[in-house]
């Protein structure tokens, strides 16, 4: 037992749960936590609005796998939060939250700068506590970590009132949390692995599908045994992307509204649907009831509530993606005799050679991606904003790690990309860092170069500036007959906005000034800035256009 | 459209009512009835819940309770093996002492009681399944109907199954 106030508690559970660094902004009521930190080795990272650190932590557990942590003082400070927390809800991002809060006795007052944060995260949270004594501190970090980073990962948010962070008594810091109505799940049943094992041995046209759970669950390598084994073709979804190399010839890329025309034309064509650590979002399925009509669905998820939540499926196998595709590897080799028919594999082969077409036509989207990889490592981690930018990196940046791309999912939160690539830089300062971006996102959150520039955590943005919301005017083109709304936005200089903040900012007008502008990127020690103009009515291809099936694909 | 009735046991403490409630909100979940009291274990409450619906929203919505943390465990009861209750306070304006005294047969005969009595009305306490006290209603709309509080529905499965924690 040891003698100690919340706020010093506070700080000695993080350093036992092997926190190194926070990313937050401090505040009236989180301030004896920032005081007791100033005598810790924990790094603190300042951001300059709260949403970004919690991109921040968001990015940096992406890239590590481990959780991200960030802080806020209470009211504005917890709400600004938000954002960033129900952005790591959607896709199920280890991110632990910490929130000032007014002292006890004015909770529910109306005190000055109170929020009910508790109320206000509980349905974007996986759980939350409000520490109602100091005592409770050490177990509650515990438990907030195990929750986090455990079962299917989610945001955590523990709200700390003033007076809790002050207030000294004796703390028990236990090696072990049980949290009683939460057990991790169990394993794979091997009965519906063996099931599952004699629809893909039988399958004349399988398909493995791999989501965001394969990532989480570091199933990669258990990911391409199966494919090898059974000679599928394997798509993922947009959190999934990087499961598997994109240079892997059993690669087909992403499928959805915007997928790949190689993943979306195979998919539809499956006879067995193998769909591990997915949800059926709608901008994965598009119409969810026609996906995939014909196929038999198994679907490997570790959440049981996603099994035919969004999709009703044949075989529904809770548990651990990579457990379960290492058992499933094993009973298939015992079913598969010989040779797979290869036919399937001819038919991925012809479409890629088709699709490999890369043109000549400016600094097209499409055009400019594809040489940022050539000029990137291939550990490089590349991050997206949210709209074209995302679409197009997605159909045409190659990712060839689980952990190398990194983008919002489900909420899809414009100004993501920023705040999450200085993260991911925290987490892997060894490989660039790449955030795709688009002008209209980079403007929500670019007050983050503030703390790139300041706290030496250099990345590298990729302005792909059509002057333009891209995905709202695309739509407009589409779907509203070419009537504008509200779409263009007149963006700053972003070149100017850089040096102003003390990054480097570069305008690049041809693809050679970008392949110079990448180089001296990666070769510079501060953040960078590189706005490129592209075509304002170039639009985003192939599309399902909403409301309609993977197969009315348009665009092609 | 069937009737759902899922006994859960919960973390006896402030806020679980609030996240419970809300995640049916936000999962748009149509639920008939809740009631939540203590239990015999002071850290432990029990909510009964009813929804309508179709089978594949009332599997969701079970696993979608288990879900939530402070939910400690949930069973889907089988309404034949069940008694599920419901308790109701009516209160009609009875002035007639004629209508007064069918009242009071027709409170006798649904096995209820009169819990308060005025000049100018009578208040009864009626028991039972919930289709037994909407049938009681419907009778006292002969009279003026001034109150009515119900319960929802508690519920326990008979002999010796019940939901425990594992």
């Amino acid at each position: 037992m040891l003698e100690l106030s919340g706020s010093r508690a506070l700080v000695e559970a993080l350093e036992r749960e092997g926190v190194s660094v926070i990313f937050g902004l401090p505040g009236g009521a989180i301030m004896p936590v920032y005081d007791a930190l100033l005598d810790s080795g924990i790094r603190h990272i300042l951001a300059r609005h709260e949403q970004s650190a919690a991109h921040m932590a968001d990015g940096y557990a992406r890239a590590s796998g481990r959780a991200g942590v960030c802080m806020a003082t209470s009211g504005p400070g917890s709400t600004n939060l938000v954002t960033g927390i129900a952005n790591a809800y959607m896709d199920s991002s280890p991110v632990v939250a910490f929130t000032g809060q007014v002292p006890r006795a004015m909770i529910g007052r109306d005190a000055f700068q109170e929020a009910d944060i508790i109320g206000i995260t509980a349905p974007i949270t996986k759980y939350n506590y409000q520490v109602r004594s100091a005592s409770e501190i050490p177990s509650i970090v515990k438990k907030a970590f195990l929750i986090a980073t455990s079962g299917r990962p989610g945001p955590v948010l523990v709200d700390l009132p003033k007076d809790v962070q002050t207030e000294v008594a004796q703390m028990e810091f236990p090696d072990t949390v049980e949290v009683r109505g939460f057990s991790p799940p169990s394993d794979p049943d091997p009965e519906l692995l063996k099931r599952a094992a004699e629809l893909l041995a039988g399958a004349d046209a399988p398909f493995i599908l791999a989501g965001g759970g394969v990532r989480i669950s570091n199933a990669h390598l258990e990911l391409l045994r199966l494919a090898e084994l059974l000679m599928a073709p394997v798509g993922t979804t947009l959190m999934g992307k990087g499961c598997i190399r994109e240079d892997h010839p059993l690669s087909v890329g992403v499928i959805g509204m915007h997928g790949s025309p190689l993943a979306n034309t195979l998919i539809v064509k499956a006879d067995v649907l193998l769909a591990v650590g997915t949800r059926f979002a709608d901008r994965t399925t598009c119409d969810v009831k026609e996906f995939c009509k014909e196929a038999e669905i198994i679907h490997i998820d570790i959440d049981p509530a996603e099994i035919g939540k969004n999709k009703r499926v044949r075989l529904g196998i809770v548990g651990d993606a990579r457990k379960a595709l290492a058992r499933l590897t094993e009973e298939l080799a015992k079913r598969l005799k010989g040779e797979r028919p290869a036919h399937w594999y001819e038919r991925i082969k012809q479409v890629k050679a088709k699709l490999q077409n890369e043109g000549n036509d400016g600094l097209s989207a499409p055009r400019l991606l594809k040489r940022l990889r050539k000029l990137l490592p291939d550990d490089a981690i590349v991050t997206t904003e949210v709209g074209q930018n995302q679409m197009w990196a997605s159909l045409h940046f190659k990712a060839y790690g689980p952990r190398n791309f990194i983008t919002s999912g489900g909420l899809g939160t414009m100004g993501f990309g920023f705040p999450a690539a200085i993260g991911a830089k925290v987490a892997r300062p060894e490989v660039p860092v790449v955030d795709i971006a688009g002008d209209g996102s980079f403007q929500m959150t670019m007050n983050s170069l503030a703390t790139s520039v300041s706290e030496r955590i250099p990345v590298v943005v990729v302005i792909l500036n059509n002057r333009m919301l891209g995905m709202v005017a695309q739509w407009q083109r589409l779907f509203f007959r070419g009537r504008y709304s509200a779409v263009e936005i007149n963006p700053p200089d972003f070149a100017k906005i850089a040096e102003a903040y003390g990054a480097q900012g570069i305008r690049a007008e041809s693809m050679e000034e970008f392949e110079r502008a990448v180089k001296a990127a990666l070769a510079s020690d501060v953040t960078t800035v590189i706005d490129v103009p592209i075509n304002p009515e170039e639009d985003v291809f192939p599309m399902v256009p909403p409301g309609c099936k993977l197969e009315d694909m348009i665009g092609v | 459209m069937k009737t759902f009735i899922f006994g859960t046991l919960v973390e006896h403490k402030p806020g679980v009512l609030q996240k419970v409630s809300n995640m049916f909100r936000q999962r748009n979940f149509n639920i008939e009835s809740i009631t939540v009291g203590p239990t015999e274990r002071g850290d432990i409450a029990r909510m009964t819940i009813t929804m309508k619906g179709e089978e594949e929203d009332a599997v969701q919505l079970e696993k979608q309770l288990r879900k939530l943390i402070d939910v400690l465990e949930v069973k889907l009861l089988d309404p034949s093996e069940t008694v599920v209750r419901e308790l109701a306070l009516v209160k009609v304006r009875v002035e007639d002492w004629r209508a007064r005294s069918d009242l009071v047969n027709w409170a006798n005969i649904f096995r209820s009681r009169i819990v308060d009595v005025s000049p100018d009305s009578i208040m009864i306490e009626i028991t039972g399944a919930p289709s037994k006290i909407d049938a009681f209603l419907e009778l006292m709309k002969r009279f003026e109907l001034l109150e009515v509080s119900r319960t929802g529905i508690t519920a326990m499965e008979r002999g010796l199954n019940r939901i425990g924690l594992k």
